[in-house]
């Protein structure tokens, strides 16, 4: 096969520029195989995160011709032809090439109020596979953050990163809610200190998540309706529109204000 | 006062490694009001635990109610070939059911029943379903589950930040260790009153693998140079259904699941060839006709299992005979079919991510066509020897769990037994560091000459300005392994291998590294290098040792199981405890088995 050229973006938090590597590349590859190949040859200083290879661990985040993708599924040969660009994520502090600072996830996990279920009955909970598959979903999430890096509420808004959550948490507060032993009342916190408000549905996370999970749809929405007084946010009654629910849970009751 | 030269934390309980074995320690210490620290080489939540897909095993007895601890427990020791540590065997079998309960407590949602337990799937050499699960991707369940634990616990939790040496005070117990920030490059000490060595497998050291970058077996290889030992290091293993095209996933997964939900092996001819390789260990057991198999996934009752759901040696073994004897596929496997047994939809459901995998990195849609699959170097079932209720390693203060510690696998780890295995003994290492400590045993000074000595090792491939680069060094290694130390093994090929090894450690000491210390990856390979090293030549020589095949360690040369090799443990020891230190075997014999757990056994053969 032809060789390939990489722009690479390469630097630290006081600045950088792109390298140019041209490259042998194989069939099947993916742009993971390509940046080793340029560490295991040319530059062994090149940082990039990576674990599993496979598409299940999230680490390998980058922005491939400017979009957010995981090196380690994105194959070569899918690719338009011609020098491919491979840059850190936008949205999170460089540390090197690659390599970004994402602390600003494991803090906004450690304010998430933990499942709070009911003492376990013997033998186990009773819960039924229709009533887990919502949760479930969310649960497929790998972390690998792209959703967050995309969310234009933090990517062109480094300050909005105080008090917003962005999608990855607001699928893990969907999931705890919808989650049917959980006894913990979140709302508050999601509305005041969460930012969920902030979250126009443009839908940017759900385009780029590599688990296709719905985060604007099955997730934000449903939160937003649970959690957002509709007198202050359109798009919550908007969304409730276009989902034309017929059923309201006992918590959107709790929030509507009165007629 | 010890005046520390570098960046110093102090914790009750050390645990190095946030897979799901170190979570599980770091919850239980936690619990026990004790100081605890995690200290991961990447970021949380990305360890090897996340690629388990097929399932927990823990006989809950929701599927078939036959089920009970007794017979995991006689399962797990046939599958493990008799070399197992009974006691942990039994341990596991009687804690798992609990593990996964709690699991459910801090959030875990498994698949479920009709009637709303907890669903349990077949694996290999589970005689009854057994298996909780939730959907192909089990092991992110765990990991997140015991993440999000840990998290709400508010544990402090190093990340990127690579161990280097345990670190010991003046009378031999663990005092801590030395370690460096990944991203910054820069050296940090903890002391801890004990530390527990929770760090995973050694599967980098092979070419095909379905291992991380991580798999360095660092964790055994501290172990052994702070003098603890390491048994059945020579049993590997290879997982039968790993990706081999394209050539960039060789290795890859492909989840036990597919043959527990209908799967089968067919090589070139189309003819299913596991009905030709039941040992007669298993026959009584195994459907002897296709009719038959097929009838038991619908009804146990109504036929045997099918033979590809035998142990996992056992399907690796046909399957390297059927492509020696040139009835592989065009890339050297064989074929896994699933597309011509079940729905399409059943497919999509039962296994997405296997589905996801093989469309997006092989162009190949499984509910149409047969997976090309192959042999992958999985698991080491070797690891720190461990006395099996509280974890503890001969080290005073040094605990292990998980795939680093060895004993509950024996020569041959069932699928599934591994992810209960991280819960039951990264609990039992919790509660034995904690009782170590109540007990009031503590380091009484820490050795800053380790630290010392370590640091300067790290730092050597700075100062050289021609030497090798460590990569070449690990491709070399990685084929080594698998030539000479791979899936059949001769005397000679292992001899080879440790002469070979020996230069490996010449030149390691010759890498050159460029760049700066800042997340520089290239200088993170030459510090795992040593690890990885330790670990190879520990397989190697108890490789050598066991003149025999049992479970994950086949000799072509001796082919036959002896049941002299079955009653003891090759136990590994340093001398010297440097990476470059001679490593000792010795013969350490099995735990006398109670007559209860034998009588277990003879009933059910």
């Amino acid at each position: 096969m032809a060789d390939v050229t990489m722009r690479i973006w390469r630097g630290d938090s006081s600045g950088g520029d792109f390298e140019s590597f041209t490259v042998a590349q194989n069939e099947g590859e993916v742009v993971l195989d390509v940046i080793h190949r340029i560490q295991a040859t040319e530059a062994p200083d090149l940082a990039c995160r990576w674990n599993c290879k496979a598409g299940k661990c999230g680490s390998c985040s980058a922005e491939i011709n400017g979009k957010p993708r995981l090196m380690c599924m994105t194959r070569m040969d899918q690719l338009p032809e011609g020098p491919i660009t491979v840059t850190p994520m936008k949205a999170f502090p460089i540390i090197r090439d690659l390599v970004t600072d994402v602390s600003f996830n494991f803090a906004m996990a450690e304010r998430v109020p933990a499942l709070l279920p009911p003492p376990m009955p013997e033998g186990g909970y009773r819960m039924f596979q229709e009533d887990v598959e919502r949760g479930q979903e969310f649960r497929k999430c790998i972390e690998c953050f792209m959703c967050q890096d995309v969310c234009h509420v933090i990517r062109d808004h480094e300050d909005n990163k105080q008090h917003y959550a962005g999608p990855r948490f607001f699928i893990r507060y969907a999931e705890l809610e919808m989650h049917p032993l959980d006894q913990n009342d979140r709302r508050e916190l999601i509305r005041e200190e969460m930012g969920l408000g902030y979250c126009n549905i443009t839908k940017c996370c759900t385009e780029v998540c590599p688990e296709h999970i719905h985060i604007t749809d099955n997730a934000i929405i449903p939160l937003k309706e649970r959690v957002v007084d509709a007198n202050y946010d359109p798009v919550a009654w908007l969304g409730r529109k276009i989902l034309r629910r017929t059923k309201r849970s006992s918590a959107d009751a709790a929030v509507q204000p009165a007629p | 006062m010890t005046d520390f030269p570098y960046e110093h934390h102090d914790y009750d309980v050390l645990i190095i490694g946030a897979g799901g074995a170190g979570l599980r320690a770091a919850i239980e210490a936690k619990q026990r009001g004790l100081k605890v620290g995690i200290i991961t080489k990447s970021l949380l939540g990305k360890a090897h635990t996340v690629m388990a897909e097929g399932g927990m095993a823990a006989a809950m007895g929701n599927v078939s109610d036959e089920d009970n601890w007794m017979v995991h427990f006689r399962d797990t020791m046939r599958g493990g070939k008799f070399l197992n540590n009974n006691r942990m065997a039994e341990l596991h079998a009687k804690e798992s059911p609990d593990r996964v309960w709690e699991l459910e407590q801090w959030g875990a949602l498994f698949d479920r029943t009709k009637d709303g337990k907890i669903l349990q799937r077949d694996f290999g050499g589970h005689r009854y379903a057994r298996l909780a699960h939730v959907g192909d991707r089990t092991g992110l369940e765990l990991i997140r589950t015991l993440q999000q634990k840990v998290v709400s616990m508010h544990t402090d939790v190093f990340m990127e930040c690579k161990v280097l040496k345990l670190v010991h005070d003046d009378a031999g117990r663990i005092a801590g260790c030395v370690a460096y920030w990944r991203p910054s490059g820069e050296f940090v000490t903890f002391s801890a009153k004990a530390v527990i060595i929770a760090t995973g497998g050694v599967g980098k050291s092979w070419k095909f693998t379905s291992n991380s970058w991580e798999g360095t077996g660092d964790g055994h290889a501290m172990a052994l140079w702070a003098g603890a030992k390491l048994i059945d290091m020579e049993c590997i293993q290879f997982h039968p259904t790993g990706m081999v095209w394209p050539l960039s996933v060789r290795g890859l997964l492909v989840t036990e699941g597919v043959r527990g939900d209908g799967g089968v092996l067919r090589n070139s001819e189309g003819q299913r060839f596991m009905f030709n390789y039941v040992a007669d260990m298993f026959r009584a057991e195994t459907a002897e006709t296709e009719e038959e198999g097929d009838k038991w996934y619908d009804d146990h009752a109504a036929g045997r299992r099918p033979p590809e759901l035998l142990p996992r040696d056992e399907v690796a073994r046909a399957i390297n005979t059927e492509v020696k004897a040139g009835r592989g596929t065009p890339h050297g496997g064989v074929y896994l079919d699933i597309a011509t047994r079940r729905s399409a939809e059943f497919i999509r459901r039962r296994l997405p991510s296997m589905y996801h995998q093989f469309m997006e990195l092989a162009g190949v849609d499984i509910t149409r066509e047969s997976m090309e699959i192959g042999p992958t170097c999985h698991y080491i079932m070797g690891g720190v020897q461990v006395d099996a209720d509280s974890a503890a390693t001969i080290v005073p203060g040094l605990f292990a769990a998980g795939e680093a510690a060895g004993g509950l696998h024996g020569a041959n780890r069932l699928g599934g037994n591994s992810l209960s295995d991280l819960v039951v003994f990264g609990r039992r290492a919790g509660m034995g560091a904690a009782d170590y400590i109540e007990a009031g045993i503590g380091p009484s000074s820490f050795d800053l000459g380790e630290v010392e000595t370590a640091v300067a090792e790290a730092l050597a491939p700075f100062e050289r300005t021609e030497g090798e680069n460590p990569y070449d060094i690990q491709r070399d290694l990685q084929e080594m392994m698998q030539a000479n130390v791979g899936i059949i093994r001769t005397g000679p090929d292992l001899e080879e291998a440790k002469v070979k090894l020996d230069e490996f450690i010449v030149r390691v000491k010759n890498i050159a590294v460029k760049g700066g210390r800042a997340y520089n990856p290239g200088w993170n390979l030459a510090t795992d290098l040593p690890s990885m090293l330790t670990v190879s030549r520990s397989t190697a020589t108890a490789a050598l040792l066991r003149r025999e095949s049992r479970g994950g360690h086949t000799r072509e040369d001796f082919p036959k199981a002896d049941p002299e090799f079955a009653k003891f443990n090759f136990a590994l020891s340093s001398e010297g405890g440097s990476w470059d230190s001679p490593i000792n075997a010795t013969e350490s014999p099995l735990l006398p088995m109670p007559n209860e757990l034998k009588a277990l056994l003879e009933e059910a053969n």
